[in-house]
């Protein structure tokens, strides 16, 4: 990612996209809204993508199940901005991120010590053997599906913004979600914090030199078995994080929102390429503007647009679009 | 300092070393010749625990590694540069150098003193420093993965091939290189099917063949041989 | 004669075959042996899932493809009979129809989708099928008109077939003789054809190309079989029979849904399935199939009693977590613990491990 030629075309396709969809919404101010909703959806998305995106790449380890934390993390934002809801319903911007934000650090412990109960019980007995890892994870998933409608209930919980975060800035004729930027905000930071680790801390130069030789890392004298849970821990965090934003961006949650949201999050990492944080924003925001657009345009074709899309990438690069070299 | 007593490996279902006995004593420089497919890279992913010995034994200073893991083996002093030479193609040159120096956590956390050593060793590591290894030609990058080996003190130096698609110039420098580093007493064990940069350098000789070390000496001794050598390798030193 | 029949792959485990025998008897003669809705309708799934799942295993155990868009082939089926009767009412013409258009409906897809399977990495493929099964199981419930949507379509059988067709007065047996009975019975025929065929197909030398792919697919290449082509004819061959298995079901339950063929449920049954038989054996998936229909249906009796049991503790309300747990409701979570364990610790299947000792 710093090297100095970056391989610029992929980073294209979000504009083009967006310019692509221009023509066929008609009005600037649709659009407008469109893309912004897409590009929130796309950065939550990418919240969620990033941490498995290095699973895969650094452990080869293939966790169907990821959908787990994700469903986690909401549901514990439920319960916990639910304590606090007159923070959560007053108007004051302020009293709300004081509940919001511990809603989501909150997610993030919780999803982070399953994620590492997950990575000890469920994935390490079968490193090395994809489909055992297959079944396992997606059984564990299951699991904590089920488990969580224990605790929570089988029902669909609503999850509602809180007052400060309702409404939209209006721009002309446009209309611009103020949750919704709060989102891309939100992503924007996950995206800095993560390039920074990847970039500029020898814990990411560790994780960028294990996606690509494993065998490598360990004859330099590292136990890369602790960077692996490592970074599986900061996987599942990330994605109990996300599991709150797409909550509140849905405004409910439902025990199998994780299995939902997995499908979209394959899609994301096939497109990025396994292993490649900028390959997961790119596939995200793309994915994000995809749904939103054809949500508007043609809404019954909703997931097969994204599979069209994710078709149409692979058939230019069959790695995604930043393919990790080495393996 | 490093012993090989009795060691089979099996791969899957393969049977690739025959009980290999092998000393490497310290101080010095051994070479490890043999034909291709005789089992000498399989040997030496054995001894850094990538693979792990079915039977026999592995003591590195006095100590059994035969069982432990890689990174234990690597922390305890040992430097492997793979055939593959192992370098990290999108990381750049000091990336690569910095992830070889455990020490250190930020580049200018390099021991400057020895870095300039190395760029005297290897000129293409200080050209190149800021650019992705994978841009680096065969022998650049042959460089590079000795140059990261020595970033930091090492005891023992295991290197396979390190002639492998160099040119003559550049054998030199690997030559000198080696045998700088065994003046300041480090222990150097290399493959090579290079005789004649074997016979330049080697204090002792090991040879395989079908999994097997069936001759151990002097590089001298074998040196002065030529009939051994016909025998051994089918060709004279 | 029984080495032809079985295509010369014995069970090799006298328990395997006694197993086997003793299966194929229960089945033979369930309608007689295990009256009642419940027990008939548990045997018409155990031949439906023996169909499915030993199609998934040609393509997952001998052929070594992770595909998880078997689900869909099983749907296209169901809905393609489904909504044939539908439209054309129960008669013949409109089983043949439907059952002829989903054939070819699930050959083309399964050829293009195995044919795009070689353009991408496995691990790619495995999540691309996914999201396709996905796709269409949104798109069934969303074509509402032609599908009937999340609700589905409730349709009649040929009169033939029909529960209210009796072929005798008086009971026989204990069970009367009419037209369910027989539309038990083509299943039965049905599913064991289709599970001797396929005995014939992995035991032939097709079949025997398959599991060298599966071995080392470069190494076969290099001695000369078009991979592509055999690859692409197993996701085919797997793709049809899946069909088979969903005509089958939606013939049986005279109803067919979004979440009785396409869900996801549905192809973790069959991952499990395929686990606990054991993969790359065809008997395994008849006998996981049994042992898992009759769990599946009487895992939920067992929680109800347990659940019940639970709720009269004098600490039931403290403890309601624990009460909840063993809700029957919650039997997916007990299936799931037992998945997991059944990977770890039983990797080759029941056939596996009989057959090693």
């Amino acid at each position: 990612m710093k090297q100095p030629e970056l391989d610029l075309k992929p980073l294209l396709l979000v504009p083009l996209l967006a310019l692509i969809a221009l023509p066929l919404i008609g009005s600037p101010s649709s659009w407008l809204t469109l893309t912004v909703a897409g590009l929130a959806m796309g950065m939550i998305i990418f919240v969620i993508a990033s941490g498995l995106t290095l699973v895969f790449g650094l452990m080869d380890v293939l966790n169907f199940g990821h959908g787990v934390f994700i469903a986690l993390g909401a549901f514990v934002a439920t319960s916990v901005m639910g304590a606090m809801s007159d923070w959560t319903q007053s108007a004051n911007v302020w009293l709300n991120l004081a509940a919001v934000l511990p809603a989501m650090l909150v997610a993030m412990a919780v999803a982070a010590a399953l994620g590492l109960a997950f990575e000890r019980f469920i994935v390490q007995p079968v490193y090395g053997q994809h489909l055992k890892q297959i079944l396992i994870t997606m059984g564990g998933m299951i699991m904590g599906e089920e488990l969580i409608k224990v605790i929570w209930g089988p029902q669909q919980i609503p999850l509602p913004l809180p007052e400060g975060f309702r409404g939209a800035w209006v721009i002309g004729d446009a209309a611009i979600e103020k949750y919704r930027m709060f989102a891309v905000v939100i992503g924007l930071m996950v995206f800095a914090g993560l390039a920074w680790l990847l970039n500029r801390t020898k814990v990411g130069l560790l994780i960028r030199a294990g996606v690509q030789d494993r065998e490598m890392v360990e004859s330099l004298g590292y136990r890369i078995q602790r960077l692996f849970v490592g970074v599986f821990v900061m996987g599942s965090a990330l994605a109990g994080l996300g599991g709150v934003l797409w909550g509140m961006y849905q405004q409910s949650v439902v025990p199998q929102m994780g299995a939902q949201v997995n499908v979209l999050i394959f899609i994301v990492i096939i497109m990025g390429g396994l292993g490649s944080t900028l390959g997961a924003l790119i596939g995200a925001l793309l994915v994000g503007l995809m749904a939103n657009y054809t949500g508007f345009l043609f809404p019954k074709l909703a997931l097969f647009s994204n599979i069209a899309l994710m078709v149409a990438v692979l058939l230019w690069r069959p790695q995604g679009v930043y393919p990790i070299t080495n393996r | 300092m490093l012993t090989l007593t009795d060691v089979h490996t099996h791969i899957g279902a393969y049977h690739i070393l025959h009980g290999v006995n092998l000393t490497v004593p310290r101080g010095q420089l051994t070479m490890l010749l043999g034909r291709n497919g005789a089992g000498k890279t399989t040997t030496l992913r054995t001894i850094m625990g990538l693979w792990h010995a079915s039977q026999g034994r592995i003591t590195l200073d006095g100590q059994d590694i035969s069982a432990s893991h890689t990174p234990d083996i690597a922390q305890q002093g040992v430097a492997y540069v793979p055939e593959n030479m192992g370098v990290f193609a999108d990381l750049t040159v000091q990336e690569n150098m910095l992830l070889a120096a455990r020490q250190a956590r930020r580049a200018q956390d390099l021991d400057a003193q020895r870095l300039a050593w190395i760029y005297k060793l290897f000129p293409a590591v200080e050209k190149f420093w800021h650019h992705p290894a994978g841009k680096l030609s065969g022998g650049q990058k042959q460089m590079l993965a000795v140059a990261r080996a020595i970033v930091e003190p090492r005891q023992l130096l295991i290197v396979d091939e390190p002639s492998k698609g160099l040119a003559p110039a550049i054998i030199d420098n690997m030559i000198d290189a080696f045998a700088q580093l065994k003046a300041s007493g480090v222990t150097l064990l290399l493959v090579e099917q290079n005789l004649s940069f074997a016979q330049r350098l080697g204090d002792q000789v090991a040879v395989m063949d079908n999994g097997r070390v069936v001759h151990a000496g002097t590089m001298q001794a074998l040196s002065d041989d030529t009939d051994l050598q016909h025998q051994l390798l089918g060709l004279a030193l | 004669m029984l080495t032809r029949w079985l295509s010369a792959d014995f069970p090799r485990s006298r328990v395997l075959a006694a197993l086997l025998i003793g299966l194929l008897l229960a089945l033979a003669f369930s309608p007689f042996l295990f009256p009642g809705v419940k027990a008939q309708n548990v045997a018409a799934k155990v031949l439906v899932f023996v169909v499915l799942v030993a199609s998934f295993d040609l393509l997952l155990g001998y052929t070594g493809i992770v595909s998880f868009a078997h689900t869909l082939f099983f749907g296209i089926g169901a809905y393609g009979l489904a909504i044939s009767l539908t439209h054309f009412g129960p008669t013949w013409t409109g089983l043949w129809a439907g059952l002829a258009c989903a054939l070819a409906l699930s050959a083309l897809l399964a050829l293009a989708i195995g044919l795009f399977s070689l353009r991408v990495r496995a691990i790619f493929f495995a999540m691309i099928t996914l999201a396709v099964a996905a796709a269409f199981q949104t798109l069934a419930s969303q074509l509402s008109d032609f599908t009937g949507g999340e609700d589905g379509l409730t349709f009649n059988v040929p009169a033939l077939l029909s529960p209210s067709t009796e072929f005798l007065e008086d009971p026989f047996l204990g069970v009367s003789i009419d037209g369910r009975l027989l539309c038990y019975y083509v299943l039965f025929v049905v599913a064991l054809l289709a599970l001797l065929s396929l005995l014939r197909i992995v035991n032939s030398s097709f079949g025997r190309v398959l599991q060298a792919i599966r071995e080392n697919e470069f190494r076969a290449e290099a001695i000369g079989y078009r991979v592509v082509v055999y690859r692409t004819l197993s996701s085919v061959i797997s793709a049809l029979y899946a069909c088979v298995a969903g005509a089958m079901l939606a013939l049986w339950l005279r109803y067919n849904g979004p979440d009785t063929s396409l869900s996801f449920e549905v192809m973790m049954d069959v991952l499990l399935i395929v686990v606990i038989g054991g993969m790359g054996s065809m008997y395994g998936a008849a006998i996981g199939s049994a042992l898992f229909m009759v769990a599946q249906s009487y895992l939920q009796d067992l929680l109800r009693v347990a659940h019940d049991a639970a709720s009269q503790w004098p600490l039931a309300q403290d403890m309601s977590y624990v009460v909840a747990l063993l809700s029957p409701d919650r039997w997916l979570l007990w299936l799931g613990l037992l998945f997991v364990l059944a990977v770890y610790h039983f990797p080759t299947g029941i056939t596996g491990r009989l057959r090693k000792s």
